[in-house]
């Protein structure tokens, strides 16, 4: 218990993992939560990444890491504008009002 | 070569008009085909002296068709005296309709499609008769099968020519269908369809048995049966009767040429011409005579009501061919032939003269509508009065000397089927003189039932028209007299050679020359007296026929309804079809296999994509759930299944 | 000993803001909960020895994205909603499927055991800390064997801001723009005009 192997780090990352999956379907007051869900798994990810990069003593996963937050980092900025674009038109942002797409 | 030509010239002309006949319009079609067809004729005269009567039959070889492993047969021309006296019937009596024709089609716009089909039924009649194998006389069989179908539904846009053309080819296709069957068996029994070969090992295969249907039956029976179904089919007998009188619907110079004097003749040349495997079966010569005589009854009885003119000649065709049926049946094929051949000429004589009356009447058949016309159309009701008393058989006209012999043979032949012919033929003479007479008087004769317009139209055919009426008239009245001798008389053996063979056991035709005196004056006596009864009834006594209808209303009805054979073949055999077909349309094709293929694999696409369409409901987070569940079943998967 | 505590301090809070996140009635709220996330999440990474990538998380993550999701909440306007609407309706099925799928992470994470080739898979062996630094270390390998991913990354984020600009920009009727192109196209002949007016008449 005392000593803290990758154990304990992969199952932060899992919990954060869980938790992230949670906001996106449990929720439906409004879509930044969902975004901020998302963030929250990337972030489980590069937990995950960074933990086995020292574990194993490779410097991939940081590497890797760091990808990853460029990546989210762009997709929130997108993901925002989209939202702030289509709050101008519909003037809502509650998750249940947003079905235009419905097939 | 010459052989050869006479045979091929209508096919030619068939051609010519018929892919070119917009090109040579009415004149040039009627010029090609009825020169060919004159051509052929005058060669069909050379050929009958130089085969029949200079005794010199021969085959002409053409090429070979079919070459397929045991089964050979070629392309060949047979002439005999057979061949000869049905090339003069079939070549004589076309080339007479064509020039006829040109007469009564006048007025018609569609004259090169009639003369091609007209001389493309020559050529398909010609091949029948010149055949030297199964094959090829099924090819011709088949071929007049469809120019009587053109031919009947010539007017096509009347819906009840179509329905009548139809209704002949159907019911030949069942006598076609016995044929084929025939022909098979023919293979299957000897290994050959040529017919010198057939014929030369039938003596060998007397005895022969076979299986059909599960059981063994004696071969020659089983085959000769199942060829006279065919005959059945194409020459009218009782049973395949039905289409005959609706095949009145053609154009009356058809109904002259291809039902009265070649098409429906094709049965008894083909019996004839396979004179060599009925011979040895008792049984197929018996059932060839009962329904022969039988026909031969019964077509008269209903042609004895009828009111349409043509229908009454019509009836009168298919007894006649009773006549020739049971004539062969008894074995006597010459007096059979006999009787084919002067048939051909006042037979085809009455439907041109009743064309005549109907081209004089405006188109106007019914006879109870006609009446009081013999002045001004003297020429017609001469002819038809010759023709009349030829078929009547009233001494010295051709129809006497055939008739008789045919009744004598049915006398002479001393079997039980016999008698049953010789008394129905009997009572048929009588009858076929009385309506005969019936129709001159009600059509010629009396107070004119026509109305105005129709009457005052009334006018003799031109020449076109009577010139041929006139030399089948020669015909009806020399024919008999002068084939007398050769045909069943004391030239019979030289006359006909090879070409029909008679067991020495079957004399009928043989004691047909020494029966008693009544026997050979009793038809004489029944024509003359069946004359006078039309006489009585229709001349003197107008109002008595009317009565007797009335009287006997039932029986009248059942007559004038051709024995309601008609509506016993719609009950058995047309509705059931018909519903039959209707199921299998809307439930089989329709419910079950549409409802499976097509139609059935479509809706349930569409069911499955309606349903899978419904999981885009449009909401993120419904989405995200849906691969929420699908990342844990695949976690699970890997993790228990596949992974480990 | 220390290190213990601090890891499960770090991960408890990582934890507890995190479900705050995603149950925070006030949108703010949540926004300032993620951020304390992260805050931890460096702290782990500190922990384990990548301090780079920690300080980045810091100045990226929370610097950056999380102080764009601030501006966007408080610039939209919204209104607190019911939390507790529909929440229950998913919240059974929902809560057992994330259930079996954290069991299951849990799981692959306890039984995993390390295979003996990994010590010649290594594809960039990190050098003691004594040696060099993290950040050091790093450097030594980003410019130069991931260069190409680390320009593909630069143009993600290129197109991201070229993309978020396009998204949201609005022109407004009535703004007098100048257009400098048509500025400098005009020609003289098209502008002015020579007259000859005779003196003391108009033009």
């Amino acid at each position: 218990m005392l000593e803290i192997g990758i154990g304990h780090y992969l199952t932060v990352a899992a919990i954060l993992f869980t938790l992230g999956i949670f906001g996106i379907f449990l929720n439906r007051k409004n879509v930044i939560i969902i975004l901020m869900s998302v963030e929250l798994i990337l972030l489980a990810v590069n937990i995950n990444l960074v933990s086995f990069s020292v574990f194993l003593q490779d410097l991939t996963g940081q590497i890797f890491a760091m990808l990853v937050l460029t990546v989210a980092a762009a997709e929130g900025a997108i993901g925002l504008a989209i939202i702030v674009v289509y709050f101008r038109n519909r003037g809502t942002i509650a998750v249940e009002d947003i079905n235009l797409m419905k097939g | 070569m010459l052989y050869g030509l006479c045979i091929f010239l209508p096919l030619i002309g068939a051609a010519l008009v018929g892919l070119f006949g917009r090109f040579l319009k009415d004149k040039g079609a009627q010029a090609v085909t009825c020169g060919a067809m004159t051509i052929s004729v005058i060669l069909a005269i050379v050929i009958f002296s130089e085969v029949a009567l200079g005794g010199a039959p021969q085959t002409v070889q053409l090429f070979s068709w079919v070459v397929s492993g045991g089964f050979q047969v070629d392309w060949a021309l047979r002439f005999d005296t057979l061949t000869a006296v049905m090339l003069i019937v079939v070549t004589g009596v076309s080339t007479l309709v064509h020039y006829y024709s040109i007469g009564y089609m006048h007025h018609d716009p569609h004259n090169p499609r009639f003369f091609a089909y007209l001389s493309l039924f020559t050529f398909f009649m010609l091949m029948l008769v010149t055949s030297d194998n199964f094959l090829q006389l099924f090819f011709g069989w088949e071929g007049v099968g469809l120019a009587s179908y053109l031919l009947i539904g010539f007017w096509y846009k009347k819906p009840s020519a179509n329905a009548a053309a139809i209704k002949a080819f159907l019911v030949n296709r069942v006598g076609d269908f016995g044929f084929a069957l025939g022909i098979m068996g023919v293979f299957l029994l000897y290994g050959t369809v040529s017919f010198d070969a057939v014929f030369d090992a039938t003596p060998a295969k007397a005895g022969a048995t076979m299986e059909f249907l599960g059981g063994q039956y004696h071969a020659l029976t089983v085959l000769c049966l199942l060829l006279f179904v065919g005959a059945m089919g194409k020459s009218a007998q009782l049973g395949l009767h039905t289409w005959l009188p609706d095949a009145m619907e053609g154009p009356t110079p058809v109904s002259a040429l291809i039902h009265a004097a070649t098409m429906v003749t094709a049965g008894v040349f083909m019996v004839a011409r396979l004179s060599p495997m009925f011979e040895y079966t008792e049984t197929a010569l018996a059932v060839v005579t009962i329904v022969g005589a039988s026909t031969a009854f019964f077509a008269a009885t209903v042609g004895l009501c009828q009111n349409d003119i043509k229908r009454v000649i019509a009836y009168s065709t298919c007894s006649q061919l009773g006549y020739m049926f049971f004539a062969c049946g008894v074995s006597a094929y010459a007096a059979g032939i006999f009787h084919l051949f002067t048939h051909a000429f006042f037979k085809a004589l009455l439907f041109l003269g009743a064309g005549s009356v109907i081209h004089a009447m405006s188109d106007e058949q019914d006879m109870r509508k006609m009446g009081g016309i013999w002045r001004e159309i003297k020429i017609t009701y001469v002819m038809m009065w010759i023709g009349s008393l030829a078929l009547a058989g009233v001494p010295f006209f051709a129809g006497f000397y055939s008739k008789d012999i045919v009744i004598e043979a049915a006398f002479a032949a001393h079997s039980g089927v016999g008698m049953y012919a010789f008394i129905l033929g009997m009572a048929a003479a009588l009858m076929t003189a009385f309506y005969s007479w019936r129709l001159i008087l009600m059509t010629f004769h009396g107070e004119s039932r026509a109305d105005e317009k129709t009457h005052a139209h009334v006018h003799e055919s031109p020449k076109i028209m009577t010139v041929p009426l006139m030399i089948l008239a020669l015909g009806a009245v020399f024919a008999g007299w002068l084939g007398y001798d050769l045909f069943v008389g004391e030239g019979m053996k030289e006359f006909w050679g090879s070409a029909l063979l008679v067991l020495p056991s079957h004399t009928a035709l043989h004691d047909a020359h020494h029966v008693p005196l009544w026997v050979k004056v009793g038809p004489i006596v029944l024509g003359l007296a069946g004359i006078a009864l039309a006489y009585w009834l229709y001349m003197f006594r107008p109002q008595i026929p009317a009565m007797l209808a009335e009287r006997f209303g039932a029986l009248y009805r059942f007559l004038l309804n051709k024995w309601y054979f008609d509506e016993l073949y719609d009950r058995i055999f047309v509705n059931p079809a018909i519903y039959l077909g209707k199921a299998l349309w809307k439930e089989g094709d329709g419910t079950l296999i549409d409802g499976l293929g097509p139609d059935g694999v479509s809706g349930a696409i569409r069911n499955l994509a309606q349903r899978a369409s419904a999981l885009q409901t449009g909401y993120v987070y419904h989405y995200a759930f849906a691969m929420l569940i699908g990342v844990a079943v695949l976690v699970s998967i890997y993790l228990f299944g596949l992974g480990g | 000993m220390i290190a213990a505590i601090a890891f499960y301090c770090f991960a408890a809070v990582a934890i507890a803001s995190a479900v705050m996140v995603i149950s925070a009635r006030n949108p703010v709220h949540s926004v300032l909960f993620l951020i304390l996330t992260f805050f931890n999440a460096a702290g782990l990474f500190v922990l384990i020895g990548a301090e780079f990538i920690a300080m980045i998380l810091i100045v990226v993550y929370v610097g950056a994205v999380a102080v764009l999701f601030l501006f966007v909440v408080m610039m939209l306007d919204i209104r607190f909603a019911e939390l507790r609407e529909g929440f229950m309706q998913y919240l059974p099925v929902g809560g057992l499927i994330g259930l079996i799928l954290l069991v299951e992470l849990i799981m692959v994470g306890g039984s995993w055991a390390l295979s003996p080739a990994v010590e010649k898979a290594r594809a960039f062996p990190a050098p003691p800390v004594d040696q060099m630094t993290n950040t050091h270390a790093i450097g030594q390998i980003l410019y130069t064997d991931y260069i190409y991913l680390f320009q593909g990354a630069g143009l993600v984020l290129l197109v991201a801001m070229i993309g978020a600009i396009v998204l949201t920009l609005r022109t407004r009727d009535g703004v007098k723009k100048q257009k400098i192109a048509q500025q400098v196209a005009r020609r003289p002949e098209d502008t002015v005009e020579l007259h000859d007016v005779q003196t003391g008449s108009g033009v």
